[in-house]
């Protein structure tokens, strides 16, 4: 295990997947002689060329039906789009056309790519810059959707979609780059399609995913040490497919969930999971299934507006505690937040 | 990865491919007589698939490439058989040319197990691995950027190949189109773009929706060699598609539009109400495949008695193809699911409409 960024940890994989297999490229907007909008290529031009880095024009439409039609013949691009916001300029080659090859024309060809791109608030960027809109694609059948939290998962689920038959596309979020983890020093691959439960506990079940795991995580180790909460918390990792029974068998144990999401609330990925709670778990719930998610509102630039738009812990835990109240649940000890 | 400086543009090291495909002959007797041949199955095939339609034996959208006969078989005969091809959503003829067998292109359209694409594509998105035609494309512009990274591809591993990209007039007003053409120019990729102009969209000219309606201008934004086409001719569009392949395969894209006709609608239901009786006039007129037909007897090649024998030869053909797709299975229920994913995957959805997450939730999940 070595102690790593996610940054690092996805720059890392990125290189050694493309040591080990000349298939892999690179392809994206400033990617190559600027090192990439975050840095995650820092390093690779210089070392592969360009070639395997490739700098494209500002046409995520034509970049990224670029990298369809060459995974058809079966290379194995890796496309960076500069955040998910930008995805949309080239939703039609990711709906209508990585997401239906495969299948379209009956099993014939592969689309064995990946997408990664960053989403996330929080840092002023605005109405168009602040997006979180990965359930666009994790609706679509013929996708796979990933967002890892850690960096030990951002590494074991990019080399899966690397190496992984299908369009992947691989979310990261910007405020999750510098945080660190253990990372093995292995190269095996994660299992698309999986949730992690990070916490076990039996209180009530916290699921979140990408940023909002990392952060259901924090609450509930606090909740614990200050209120002797035992929150079992699930990192749901994998968007499509939804690993519903890992939900459901916590929310079995649990009897109540609360569900974090960076998006906006209505028909979210949260609305979702609450509907495979009830459909999976609905004799056992004590409580209403809650969602705490980001208001519904284009995303201010002012940082008043923008905090108050954006879920904090502060929100997480009033939630928490107005679903173990609505149980009757009793705390043990009285903490900060009451 | 090649050049990037945009005057004077240095070739890449191709010249070997060049020459190979580098030999332009006239077609002699024989070679009109093939291409009258094929051009005519085409005409056949595309009357039984609208007369299947109205049978309702085909579904869904049925573009026909009633007009495009002449444009097919000459850019299809300056393929080699590694070449690949992209095309947009009327494409039968294409998948024909391209030596598909055509009792599976029908079955494709009957929607049966025998279609190229298993019946899961229909009319629009015909596919075969074995003949390179990686698809039709019923979203329009689609292909173009796919096509664009298959030449990438090609260019990637150094390879022989090129790519063949068509698409109608309309398309090159789309975004993707200017994208791609751009890409293709910046990395020297070996693809030929084909503009199939028949002057309409679906109702609307391309004067009313080009502002440069001399479609083959638009290469010159991108340093991209250009031509057009009678595309009424065979033997000039076999012509232009050769060079624009032995140029696509020195490593340069290439865009060469094609002049056609569309002798009906837009699609099998489209009466085409916009268009005068003068214009259906000239319309039969220059129909390619009477045309063909005249001068073939004009130069003496064949006469009007060989002729008619042909085309009993051919219409019985179509019977038999239609036949066989009447007689090709339904895809089984049972298959559903069989193309979700090509790598297998935990808590992939498989449930049919109206079916439960959880089948058990209802019986054993009450124990409060």
């Amino acid at each position: 295990m070595t102690l790593m960024s996610y940054r690092q940890a996805l720059h890392d994989t990125l290189r050694s997947e493309m040591l080990r297999d000349e298939n892999v490229f690179l392809i994206g907007e400033e990617i190559g002689v600027f090192e990439g909008s975050y840095k995650i290529t820092a390093g690779l031009l210089e070392e592969f060329g360009e070639k395997r880095v490739r700098d494209t024009p500002i046409a995520e439409e034509g970049f990224t039906g670029a990298a369809i039609g060459a995974a058809m013949l079966g290379l194995r691009p890796v496309v960076e789009i500069m955040t998910i916001n930008f995805s949309l300029l080239a939703i039609d080659q990711i709906v209508n056309h990585a997401a239906k090859i495969y299948g379209m024309f009956g099993g014939q060809a592969k689309v064995p790519m990946v997408i990664r791109t960053p989403g996330g608030g929080g840092q002023q960027l605005g109405a168009t810059h602040s997006q979180n809109i990965e359930l666009y694609y994790a609706f679509v059948p013929g996708l796979k959707v990933v967002a890892p939290s850690t960096p030990a998962d951002a590494k074991a689920l990019l080399i899966a979609a690397i190496r992984d038959d299908d369009p992947v596309i691989f979310l990261e979020n910007l405020a999750l780059y510098n945080t660190k983890g253990e990372v093995p020093n292995h190269d095996t691959p994660g299992v698309i399609g999986q949730a992690a439960v990070t916490r076990e506990g039996h209180h009530l079940t916290l699921i979140g995913y990408s940023r909002m795991a990392h952060v259901a995580k924090k609450i509930a180790d606090q909740l614990a040490d200050h209120e002797g909460l035992d929150i079992e918390v699930i990192d749901l990792r994998s968007l499509r497919p939804l690993d519903r029974t890992t939900i459901v068998e916590s929310v079995k144990k649990t009897h109540a969930a609360v569900i974090l999401e960076d998006d906006w609330l209505t028909y979210g990925i949260g609305a979702e999971v609450a509907a495979s709670i009830s459909d999976g778990a609905f004799d056992y719930l004590d409580a209403p299934v809650r969602r705490v998610a980001m208001a519904e509102v284009p995303m201010p630039y002012s940082k008043s507006l923008e905090s108050a738009a954006l879920p904090s812990e502060n929100d997480v835990i009033q939630a928490i505690y107005q679903t173990l109240d609505a149980i009757g649940h009793r705390r043990t000890k009285t903490g900060p937040h009451d | 990865m090649t050049d990037r400086k945009r005057t004077p543009r240095k070739p890449p090291a191709r010249t070997s491919r060049a020459k190979a495909a580098a030999a332009q002959v006239e077609p002699d007797a024989q070679g009109l007589l093939d291409f009258y041949r094929e051009m005519l199955f085409i005409r056949r095939f595309e009357e039984r698939a609208a007369r299947g339609y109205t049978q309702a034996l085909i579904g869904g959208y049925c573009h026909l490439n009633l007009g495009e006969e002449a444009t097919v078989v000459g850019l299809m005969s300056a393929l080699q058989p590694t070449d690949y091809l992209f095309t947009n959503y009327r494409e039968h003829g294409y998948a024909i040319a391209r030596g598909i067998d055509p009792r599976r292109i029908m079955a494709e359209l009957y929607g049966r197990v025998d279609g190229v694409s298993k019946g899961w594509g229909g009319s629009m998105h015909m596919f075969d691995t074995a003949h390179r035609m990686l698809g039709g494309y019923g979203i329009v512009g689609g292909q173009i950027p796919l096509a664009t990274g298959a030449a990438l591809a090609i260019d990637y591993r150094s390879g022989e190949e090129i790519v063949m990209c068509t698409m109608g007039d309309g398309t090159t007003n789309i975004g993707a189109f200017h994208e791609s053409l751009n890409i293709a120019s910046l990395w020297n990729l070996p693809i030929v773009y084909v503009i199939i102009n028949n002057r309409l969209g679906m109702g609307t000219s391309v004067e009313k929706s080009s502002a440069e309606p001399e479609l083959h201008k638009r290469g010159a934004a991108y340093q991209i060699e250009s031509a057009r086409v009678d595309g009424l001719d065979p033997v000039a569009v076999a012509q232009a598609g050769r060079h624009a392949v032995e140029v696509a395969r020195s490593g340069h894209p290439y865009l060469l539009e094609v002049v056609c006709e569309r002798l009906r609608g837009h699609s099998v239901v489209d009466p085409a109400k916009y268009r005068s009786s003068e214009e259906v006039a000239s319309l039969k007129e220059h129909d390619p495949v009477h045309t063909l037909a005249a001068r073939l007897v004009a130069q003496g090649i064949t006469d009007e008695e060989s002729l008619l024998t042909l085309d009993h030869e051919v219409l019985a053909n179509v019977e038999e193809i239609s036949a066989f797709a009447e007689e090709s299975a339904f895809p089984d229920e049972q298959t559903l699911f069989d193309y979700n994913y090509a790598s297998a995957v935990p808590n992939d959805s498989r449930r049919l409409p109206g079916q439960a997450l959880f089948a058990n939730t209802l019986t054993s999940g009450a124990d409060q």
